[in-house]
């Protein structure tokens, strides 16, 4: 099977005008980040240069990683069943595209904003930090290693949220509910990040490597996974 | 737009078929092909043992009421929907799963609803249906589309300020961006004001002389009985099919309407032994119908005869019933079947 690059390149552009115009989904991506950040940047404003010691041992910023967690999993949620709610979908599937070019297109639209909200809010975090906190607290949180697994960790970890949400919303017969369901499934990945971040689960270089691969693996899976169960029919009458 | 050479040439159907190539063509192998298909929904038939043709070139009505099973037979045809037995051949190919691509490639559904995408302006939205049938050169393509249907100078507006009308104009534009051999039209002139749907009427037609094969669903029986060279009235089951006039006669006899100043007093000694009547019975108080076999050879004896009675004679006139009538004396059968 060939995927036809301008097929998937059609939906992707259609996406993000479609993305850039719907205010509410918009809003949608830049509330979560925002809640994200206020909590811990007030917590680190406040810390004292003695609590620099710990952070060196410890990989707190990686809990910033649970935005390309979440993010993507509002849009993507979306994708399908609003299209489906437009009356939309219906003249996309009588044309050539093949599902895999479709969700492809779908899910490339849904990775592109927000890896860009994770990378930017990953940055304005940072710069308040640098400008902000104490400096022996700022050298103890930016550590390289961790800018690193933010950068590559960053679409693994958007990617899987993502085929997940598409799977929902081509199951879901209402946006919300698909929303709430897609949300609800990328929890598990939030607590990874979170049980790294606090030292539960150990952050390694190997274990980096382990994660990443099985990212990789998951993502393709997922791809595969939800192209086969894309049910032309089911979308188009609602039944079966 | 119209059926003249102009919007023909905007949309670039010509250079494919030559003038008039699709009559010719209609010889040939069928566009659609349809055998004995069935769709269930669970428990419930949409579509029962449905078998029909439709010749290349042909622009082929089919009819029905509400919930008929049309927008089942289109989808199926479309490859949206898989029969639940049947087969049938679309643009000459098989329709089996793994065809499915190949068959969207060759054909064009446009929708009752036309699903745009209403934040995208109208080229945005051309653009992305161009891209998906990877249409060479979409940019001359999609500004023939858009002169095609008129609506050229609303390019760069976007689709949700539009009205009903006009978005049902840029679906048409996009069905026909791809240039496809078969195009499913699911009622195309719904919502549109009278001079926009003659348009579209003119633009059916051009298209079905340059070779397009169109399948056209429709309540507005006027427009089926104007624009297709056949027609099929479907209610889950195939009631009928043929040209307009073919199912008229089949179903109605040929009569002859006569009315006269005052009653006859006697009709019956007026009508008997008359060549080619049939039968008469009367139709209001002096007005007489006859069944005849030749309205050609009947018409003129009779006047002959109403003179010799001494009658005043207001009209002899050929009953004439419209597709309207075979649809609703088809489809009132079924109604009063399904009461019984």
């Amino acid at each position: 099977m060939s995927i036809s690059t301008r097929r998937v390149r059609a939906i992707f552009r259609k996406e993000l005008r479609e993305y850039r115009r719907n205010r509410s989904l918009t809003v949608g991506m830049a509330i979560i980040p925002a809640l994200f950040c206020i909590q811990p940047l007030i917590s680190v404003f406040t810390l004292h240069s003695s609590a620099s010691t710990p952070l060196r041992h410890e990989h707190v910023l990686l809990y910033m990683l649970a935005i390309p967690a979440l993010v993507p999993s509002f849009v993507a949620a979306y994708s399908v069943v609003g299209e489906r709610q437009q009356g939309t979908l219906e003249p996309v599937l009588t044309t050539p595209i093949r599902r895999e070019e479709l969700l492809l297109g779908k899910a490339l639209a849904a990775l592109l904003p927000s890896i860009a909200v994770a990378y930017v809010v990953y940055g304005l975090f940072l710069a308040c930090v640098e400008l902000l906190a104490l400096p022996t607290v700022a050298s103890a949180l930016i550590r390289f290693p961790d800018l690193l697994a933010q950068l590559f960790f960053t679409p693994l970890l958007a990617g899987w949220s993502i085929w997940i949400a598409i799977l929902i919303s081509t199951r879901s017969n209402d946006v919300r509910v698909a929303q709430q369901l897609a949300s609800l499934a990328s929890l598990p990945s939030v607590a990874l990040t979170m049980l790294v971040a606090l030292n539960v689960i150990k952050a390694s270089l190997v274990t980096a490597l382990i994660a990443a691969a099985a990212l990789l693996l998951l993502n393709r899976i997922g791809w595969r996974f939800v192209s086969a169960t894309f049910d032309r029919e089911r979308l188009v009458t609602g039944t079966r | 737009m119209g059926s003249d050479d102009g919007a023909l040439e905007l949309i670039g159907l010509r250079r494919r078929y030559g003038d008039g190539a699709g009559r010719q063509a209609s010889a040939g192998t069928p566009a659609i092909e349809v055998s004995h298909l069935t769709k269930d929904f669970g428990g419930r038939t949409a579509a029962a043992d449905v078998s029909f043709s439709v010749a290349r070139g042909e622009v082929f009505g089919f009819l029905g009421p509400n919930g008929a099973g049309k927008t089942t037979i289109v989808r199926t045809l479309g490859t949206l929907i898989a029969p639940t037995s049947g087969t049938a051949t679309v643009a000459g190919i098989p329709l089996t799963p793994e065809n499915g691509v190949e068959i969207r490639r060759r054909i064009s559904i446009m929708p009752e609803s036309p699903g745009l995408y209403l934040r995208l302006s109208v080229t945005e939205n051309l653009e992305c249906s161009a891209d998906l049938y990877e249409v060479p050169d979409p940019g001359d393509r999609i500004g023939r589309a858009l002169r095609a249907v008129n609506l050229a100078d609303r390019a760069h507006d976007a689709c949700g300020v539009l009205s009903k009308g006009l978005r049902q104009r840029v679906a048409l534009a996009r069905a026909l961006l791809s240039d496809p051999e078969v195009l499913f039209l699911d009622e195309p002139t719904s919502g549109l004001d009278p001079v926009a749907a003659r348009d579209v009427h003119e633009l059916i037609a051009a298209l079905g002389c340059s070779g397009v094969t169109i399948f056209l669903t429709t309540h507005r029986l006027e427009e089926a009985e104007r624009l297709c060279d056949r027609v099929a009235i479907l209610n889950t089951t195939l009631r009928t099919i043929g040209r307009p006039d073919e199912l008229r006669e089949q179903l109605f006899a040929k009569t002859l309407t006569v009315r006269t100043l005052v009653p006859l007093p006697d009709p019956g000694g007026v009508f008997a032994g008359l060549p080619a009547v049939d039968g008469w019975h009367p139709d209001g108080p002096a007005a007489y119908l006859l069944a005849v076999s030749d309205p050609a050879a009947a018409a003129p004896a009779v006047t002959r005869a109403l003179v010799a009675a001494g009658a005043d004679v207001l009209s002899i006139s050929e009953s004439h019933h419209s597709l309207e009538d075979v649809y609703l004396e088809l489809i009132n059968k079924d109604q009063e079947a399904s009461l019984r």
